[in-house]
């Protein structure tokens, strides 16, 4: 019964993220202008990174926090570097 | 089956219920992200997905994960803590950045640079000498 529960209940949670996931490469496909990108792709990771999570959450490993802490750590990164490009043209000055 | 048969019944409703919630509001925010007319509107949406989008998703793997291994596993705290501290820094950065730029370009819709007060300042003629 739990089993039960918990699968469907994952399932819908999938279907809901990767929805989430086409709206924002939507949004980074059609932007008018490049801030639409980058707040776009802003989105896309953090819809992937519950994604990998809720796989993680599926398959009953640990193995996915690792992998969804990375996929967090680095698109931090690229969003302040793409936004600092944005800034001043350039990213290291 | 699977590794979830032997949990109890409440405990698969609790873990199903923020699973939901979580992907749920992560799906409006980028339903929103998509729908709203202007960058300054469209950037508040996405914060939706990261403050009890990705709550609601750690707290069912926090959950899930204590129920399963029958002790408290803490370490989703440190997505969480991440997300928090990290999302308000790198959308103010983004937003600074187009505000600049908007204000470069000189668009109608973002109000242009105010006068400092160093500049109202220099402004004024010099004093003469009498």
């Amino acid at each position: 019964m739990s089993g039960v529960i918990i699968v469907w209940a994952v399932t819908i949670a999938q279907i809901f993220l990767v929805g989430a996931m086409a709206c924002a490469l939507l949004r980074l496909a059609r932007g008018p202008r490049a801030q639409d990108r980058v707040l776009g792709f802003d989105a896309l990771y953090v819809a992937a990174m519950l994604l990998v999570l809720t796989i993680g959450i599926r398959t009953g490993s640990t193995i996915y926090f690792e992998a969804a802490l990375v996929i967090s750590l680095l698109g931090f990164v690229s969003t302040v570097a793409l936004a600092k490009f944005l800034m001043r043209g350039e990213v290291i000055e | 089956m699977n590794p979830f048969a032997d949990l109890p019944v409440w405990v698969a409703l609790i873990v199903g219920f923020f699973l939901i919630l979580g992907s749920g509001l992560t799906l409006l925010g980028a339903i929103g992200l998509v729908r709203f007319e202007s960058f300054y509107q469209r950037v508040h949406a996405p914060t939706l997905g990261t403050t009890w989008g990705a709550g609601g998703i750690l707290l069912a793997s926090m959950i899930c994960f204590s129920a399963l291994q029958s002790r408290p596993v803490m370490h989703e705290v440190l997505i969480a803590i991440f997300i928090v501290v990290t999302t308000p820094v790198s959308l103010m950065l983004l937003v600074r950045a187009v505000l600049y730029r908007d204000r470069i370009e000189g668009s109608g819709d973002v109000p242009s640079f105010e006068p400092t007060r160093d500049a109202s300042q220099e402004a004024q003629p010099p004093h003469g000498k009498a």
